[in-house]
């Protein structure tokens, strides 16, 4: 009100001019979601570019997966943009907040059944990451729907599969795979779990097509990830 | 003494004896309402030949053998009362009825618009003595009506006591002059006027000179109300029967509509028109309720809530939603879905519904919407260029629209509180709802889980054995130990494998006493006994 009055009325067209220089332009840089530092030179941007589809596999034996994608989700879950994790109904919430993932930004839909595709393509439309556990193999159909979501959306689809059992049926652009977790920290009969060393293999197409791997400590004995 | 019991300027209009008015009792016939065999009203004529209030019913016929008998009935007494309030009513919106026989205002707006106190005493009698006589069919009323006007609800109820000729009007600040010659009696209190009376205090000027707060050391609260009373201060203001503001809408859809498309347009009206309704009181929805009726005479409803405001096409959305729960099955896969893509991507016409969730099996007739909790409306301040704000909303909305699909329960947000377990220490919210934690977290929880928390927490907890070198399963004894160190483990009865290294077991209750026998570790005690090939987790 009192702005209005202060300024002579062309200042208004001025000022709406001005508002749409100011408008931050996204440069292909701007569209990425950070990632821990730890993790920045894995991925062929140093984040998660906005619009891609990331493919998260557990190592042989077990899975990591799902330590994997809350890692990869954590930088920007603590930069304020909004999760969503479908189809995950064992999601450890603790370890999700230890690792660095803002739970008041991260919503769960443990059990969508069969309507999980409708519900993460929903979530796409609004939310800046969605992280995904197929119940089963998923149609090519519906798969190329989502990623398409994705990218039209610049939203970051994150497809978690269990070791060895392929459900998403396109190549993801960025793979990102875990291999040979080791645990410290406990003996025959005593201790405890304190930290664990796996190696982290991300390849693809595009810019990812070159392979990185790098041993990391996920979780380190401080909370959070650091490079061995 | 604050403002807020400053007295306000107050009409207060008394229908004597209302009880036996209301009865349709004439005023030449003796009669008596009774309570609990005591007399609690008597008509003029009863009290000219003895009887009084508080007597028995055989004393009181002693007195006067003719008393007609009346039995006592708030709801009669209030019901013949209400074309007084009624009357009164056409003076100011905001009547408040004290008990059936007495109502009261405040004077300000209606004294000025007819001329005065004096002119406005003159009308309310008039009108309020034609309702009152043409209400109780007994002609000329019993007492008629008495109207008091003065400063203070106290001093008018006084007032029109004791008025003579239909009513009184005590000038502004005279409440205190006024009020010095009654006895301490017309407070009300029996207890406290029977103290005081004692005390040598006979009048409420006398109670009036003494000092405010020797009499709140004496008498309590209570006493100290009492003197405020009697000095022409207020004991409360007069609050007025505001009518409820109607926070419902609704609409009959004629034909029925069996589509989605059809019953969210009517739904879009229909939210605006509760929103609008709304923002005249300047209210917002927080909650809303959504209810449908359908053909075959089903009764719908939901409850839809949002951390903040619903504006009106969230709540249209909302209810749109809903009606895409409930019509699911009879909507054609793709008229309208959820919006294009997204309602094709899962295949919609799979039509799964989440467990619990209605449905209706015919058209909806009619249409809903109650506003449940209400909020003074603020307003939503925007950011600057959109920004997270924007995002935050989207997100909001996004979120909304799954839980239509899946109910409420369908999306949660995950809140950390205290405890031990990880599984423990968790407490799943529905998306909207407070985000409390289940226990709280700075209590100190001896024995928690130390860091870091396992990412999968299976509920119910994986059923695991354990067996040692020689196949024999590991068991927990009575002392909390192990009987063998364990060296072959098989998770959800998967493959065997070997384990390197282990640790425990840490019993979770208070004594460890006798484990199931076979499954060895206290399995599900949200502990992490074991650690196998390949660092396996077991909870």
């Amino acid at each position: 009100m009192a702005l209005s009055q202060a300024l002579p009325r062309p200042a208004v067209p001025e000022l709406r001019e001005l508002a749409g220089r100011a408008r931050p332009i996204s440069l292909a840089r701007d569209r990425l979601l950070p990632v821990l530092p730890a993790l920045a030179d894995l991925l062929p941007e140093a984040g998660l570019r906005r619009g891609t589809t990331l493919g998260v596999t557990g190592g042989p034996g077990h899975s990591g997966a799902t330590s994997t994608a809350l890692a990869l989700v954590a930088a920007s879950s603590a930069a304020g943009t909004w999760c969503a994790a479908v189809g995950m109904p064992a999601l450890g919430a603790v370890a999700a907040a230890e690792l660095g993932v803002d739970l008041a930004h991260l919503a769960l839909v443990p059990s969508a059944g069969p309507q999980w595709a409708t519900v993460a393509a929903a979530l796409l439309d609004a939310l800046d990451i969605v992280m995904v556990q197929p119940p089963s193999l998923v149609r090519s159909a519906d798969a190329r729907r989502l990623s398409a979501r994705a990218r039209e959306r610049g939203s970051v689809l994150l497809v978690l599969e269990p070791a060895g059992r392929t459900r998403w049926p396109e190549a993801p652009r960025v793979r990102v795979r875990v291999e040979g977790g080791r645990w410290q920290g406990l003996g025959r009969g005593h201790g405890r779990l304190t930290a664990r060393q796996v190696e982290m293999v991300v390849d693809g197409r595009g810019t990812a097509s070159r392979e990185r791997r790098a041993k990391l400590w996920l979780p380190a004995p401080s909370g959070g990830v650091e490079r061995v | 003494m604050s403002k807020a019991l400053a007295a306000t300027r107050t009409l207060v209009l008394w229908c004597p004896d209302w009880a036996v008015a209301a009865a349709g009792i004439p005023p030449e016939v003796p009669a008596a309402v009774l309570m609990a065999n005591r007399v609690e009203v008597c008509s003029r004529k009863a009290r000219a030949e003895g009887v009084s209030r508080g007597l028995r019913r055989r004393e009181a016929q002693a007195r006067c053998p003719d008393l007609v008998v009346l039995e006592h009935d708030p709801g009669r007494d209030a019901r013949a009362f209400e074309p007084v309030v009624a009357a009164a009513a056409s003076f100011t919106p905001r009547v408040e009825v004290i008990r059936p026989g007495v109502c009261a205002f405040a004077t300000r707006g209606p004294s000025r618009y007819f001329g005065g106190d004096k002119a406005l005493l003159a009308r309310v009698v008039r009108t309020a003595s034609r309702a009152a006589e043409e209400a109780t069919r007994a002609g000329a009323g019993q007492g008629g009506v008495r109207v008091g006007i003065a400063d203070g609800l106290f001093a008018a109820a006084l007032a029109a006591r004791a008025a003579v000729n239909g009513g009184m009007v005590v000038p502004a600040g005279g409440s205190a002059a006024f009020l010095f010659p009654f006895p301490v009696v017309a407070l009300e209190r029996p207890e406290l006027a029977d103290l005081l009376t004692r005390l040598g205090i006979q009048t409420l000027g006398e109670l009036a000179a003494l000092p405010a707060a020797d009499v709140l050391a004496r008498f309590g609260p209570d006493g100290a109300t009492a003197h405020r009373m009697a000095r022409g201060l207020e004991d409360r203001p007069v609050s007025g029967r505001t009518p409820p503001p109607d926070l419902v809408v609704s609409r009959e859809l004629d034909p029925p509509a069996a589509r989605v498309d059809t019953a969210a347009f009517a739904a879009k009206a229909l939210a605006s028109e509760l929103h609008e309704r709304l923002q005249d009181l300047g209210l917002a929805c927080t909650r809303v309720r959504v209810e449908a009726e359908t053909d075959h005479g089903e009764r719908l409803s939901s409850l839809w809530r949002h951390h903040g405001p619903l504006t009106a096409g969230a709540m249209a959305e909302r209810v749109r939603w809903q009606l895409d729960g409930w019509l699911r099955g009879d909507v054609p896969v793709g008229s309208t879905g959820v919006t294009g893509g997204a309602g094709a991507a899962g295949g919609a016409g799979a039509a799964a519904e989440a467990p619990g969730w209605e449905e209706a099996t015919a058209g909806i007739v009619l249409l809903r919407l109650a506003a449940e909790e209400v909020v003074v409306d603020h307003g939503r301040q925007l950011g600057f260029w959109g920004g997270s704000a924007e995002g935050d909303e989207r997100a909001a909305r996004a979120l909304a629209r799954v839980q239509g699909m899946l109910g409420p329960e369908g999306v949660v947000t995950a809140v950390v509180g205290g405890g031990r377990g990880p599984g423990e220490q968790v407490r799943f919210v529905p998306w909207g709802d407070p985000r409390e934690p289940a226990r709280p977290i700075d209590s100190p929880w001896p024995g928690r889980v130390p860091a870091p928390a396992p990412t999968l927490v299976p509920s119910p907890p994986t059923r695991a054995e354990v067996a040692d070198e020689g196949w024999i399963n590991v068991r927990v004894t009575g002392r909390g130990r192990l009987s063998a160190p364990p060296a072959r483990l098989s998770v959800g009865e998967g493959q065997w494998e070997g384990v390197e290294a282990w640790a425990g077991p840490w019993p979770a209750g208070p004594i460890p006493g006798r484990r199931r026998d076979g499954s060895g570790l206290p399995a599900g005690s949200g502990r992490r006994p074991l650690v196998g090939r390949g660092g396996l987790r077991l909870m």
